[in-house]
């Protein structure tokens, strides 16, 4: 079987966050692989180190520093990689009718997804391409396994978790808890250096957003930053809860 | 027509769709405001929301007693297509972030995510949403003659039920047969309050020291204020906590009227599930903790020491 991995290249989240032109600006920032992309990685080595016969193809659609990600991928393990370039920023849905399109031609019947995007807080691309494809998806996954073209796993709901199962082809968007990602090894970086990147271009895939993006900008909301020392534990208690009272109001 | 897909949970209309409507109102459009109502033995469901909206749409059926995102989509997407709605409204739970995209491609619509703010004019939306776990707020925009939006959770003003009530009509669907089948399910409803729709959470962190201490200083708290409990990943990692309590990137978003962090340091991704609430409050040992950056109020010291002398006090 071919198993897809979507890997998306992002803000490491221990870096600020700079708008310039209106959109935030990623120059001189530190970008590393989305974690929730890292699990979907790792889940499909997981599942081919379990006995699953299986390629591994990562895919990421964005400009050529993304390559970079797709690099860790193969790093990591995946076998080859394919690179859309853009510098257009698509939304997920537009990028759903790529990935549909890319499995399709790999003839992929597993595609891993990050359950919710670490830019642009989404969770829409593993949906939007299961609908392309008319595949089943499941949301959320914290555990999965596969036996023959059955998965069965766990995955949370709004109330509660629930335990599945899925007959492939299928979409599946990853959780922290899924597992835990590896590190690439030093050999398996120098073996990955000779694994495929393909790119391909855009055009070919005939995608139209319909969603556009205005502006961005960074709202701090003013903090009143009220700080009590609390060498005097009592006095501190009392002052902090007469505050809340008081003041703020929000307690009775 | 202006179609909210009703949120509902333990035979209640949920607060989320209540939300719904305020932002269905505020697009200020002619076009009639429809609740959709999907599930099993929703008949109280539809009674409910009838006092909020121009029409009730009802579909009651066993198939329906579970959702699912196959199910919810063509349901919805029908419902959208033969009613020639303009504007779709999902609540931004984690179902309706699932199934919302299949439905704008089922009706080839934009998809509006999370948004906390959402205006028409003309044929044309505008919406505000948060990127970047939560740290900043983009502006979009989608022309056209339908939209799909996810409404987050918290951020509208729940809508005032009238006293008269809107006619109720039964819909056809054309459903499909569900794929994804549910084997079991492990619920997280405890005795406290929603931590998604309560007014006040009391988060702990690493800092109360060990599962021993988030009960002593944390339950204990939230029990006294009639608050949420919330954590941090750090203690869900440790075992001390289940996942469900998690606020934070990957777990619960939050936006209470009062937040309470107890011995946690604010890590980024921790702040992008609580840094929206109205007023927020820490307790921290180190003064120099990121939480402080954001706190209205705070105090630097011992979480042993101080929370019983918060909770006595609060007694008095």
């Amino acid at each position: 079987m071919r198993i897809l991995t979507y890997i998306r290249q992002v803000l490491d989240a221990e870096e600020s966050v700079h708008i310039a032109n209106n959109s935030v600006a990623l120059e001189n920032s530190k970008l590393v692989m989305d974690t929730m992309d890292e699990y979907g990685v790792e889940e499909a080595l997981r599942l081919r180190e379990s006995g699953v016969d299986a390629e591994i193809v990562a895919v990421a659609v964005g400009p050529a520093r993304v390559q970079n990600a797709l690099r860790t991928a193969l790093a990591m393990g995946v076998d080859r990689a394919i690179h859309v370039e853009t510098d257009v920023r698509l939304d997920p849905v537009a990028v759903s009718k790529i990935l549909a399109q890319i499995a399709t031609q790999e003839g992929a019947t597993l595609i891993l997804s990050g359950g919710q995007q670490a830019d642009w807080d989404s969770h829409a691309l593993g949906a939007a391409t299961a609908e392309r494809l008319n595949w089943p998806q499941a949301a959320w996954t914290s555990a999965l396994e596969l036996k023959g073209t059955t998965l069965t796993g766990k995955h949370d709901a709004d109330e509660g978790s629930e335990s599945f199962t899925l007959e492939l082809p299928a979409v599946i968007t990853t959780q922290q808890g899924l597992n835990e990602p590896r590190y690439p090894t030093l050999p398996n970086i120098m073996k990955s250096k000779k694994k495929e990147l393909r790119k391909e271009s855009l055009d070919q895939f005939n995608v139209a957003p319909k969603l556009k993006f205005v502006s961005a900008e960074i709202q701090v909301k003013n903090r009143l930053n009220k700080i009590i020392d609390g060498k005097d534990v009592l006095a501190a208690a009392a002052q902090l809860v007469d505050l809340l009272r008081n003041e703020a109001r929000v307690i009775a | 027509m202006i179609l909210i897909v009703v949120e509902h949970a333990s035979g209640k209309v949920s607060k989320s769709t209540w939300e719904m409507v305020t932002a269905a109102r505020e697009l200020g459009r002619e076009d009639p405001i429809t609740a959709l109502v999907l599930g099993n033995n929703v008949a109280p469901i539809a009674a409910e929301i009838a006092h909020a909206v121009d029409q009730v749409l009802v579909a009651d059926l066993p198939l329906l007693a579970q959702y699912d995102p196959e199910l919810w989509s063509a349901a919805v997407a029908q419902i959208a297509t033969e009613g020639e709605a303009s504007v779709v409204l999902i609540g931004g739970s984690r179902s309706g972030r699932e199934y919302s995209p299949r439905v704008a491609i089922k009706v080839d619509a934009p998809l509006l995510e999370d948004v906390i703010s959402l205006k028409a004019n003309g044929d044309k939306l505008t919406a505000q949403h948060y990127t970047f776990l939560a740290r900043v707020t983009e502006t979009i925009e989608a022309t056209g003659p339908v939209a799909v939006v996810t409404i987050k959770p918290g951020v509208f003003n729940p809508a005032t039920p009238r006293t008269e009530a809107a006619e109720q009509f039964d819909v056809d669907l054309t459903l499909p047969t569900p794929r994804f089948k549910v084997t079991g399910k492990t619920a997280e409803r405890s005795a406290r309050v929603s931590l998604t729709e309560a007014d006040i959470v009391v988060s702990g962190g690493r800092g109360v020291g060990s599962a021993e201490g988030f009960t002593q200083y944390v339950e204990a708290l939230a029990d006294q204020l009639g608050a949420a409990v919330g954590a941090t990943r750090a203690i869900v990692d440790a075992g001390w906590r289940p996942y469900s309590e998690q606020v934070g990137q990957t777990g619960k978003t939050v936006q209470p009227k009062l937040y309470i962090a107890i011995g946690i340091s604010g890590a980024v991704q921790h702040l992008s599930g609580m840094n929206k609430s109205k007023t927020i409050v820490a307790i921290n040992r180190d003064a120099e903790a990121p939480i402080f950056k954001i706190a209205d109020y705070g105090i630097v010291g011992d979480v042993p020491q101080l929370l019983p002398a918060i909770l006595a006090e609060l007694k008095k």
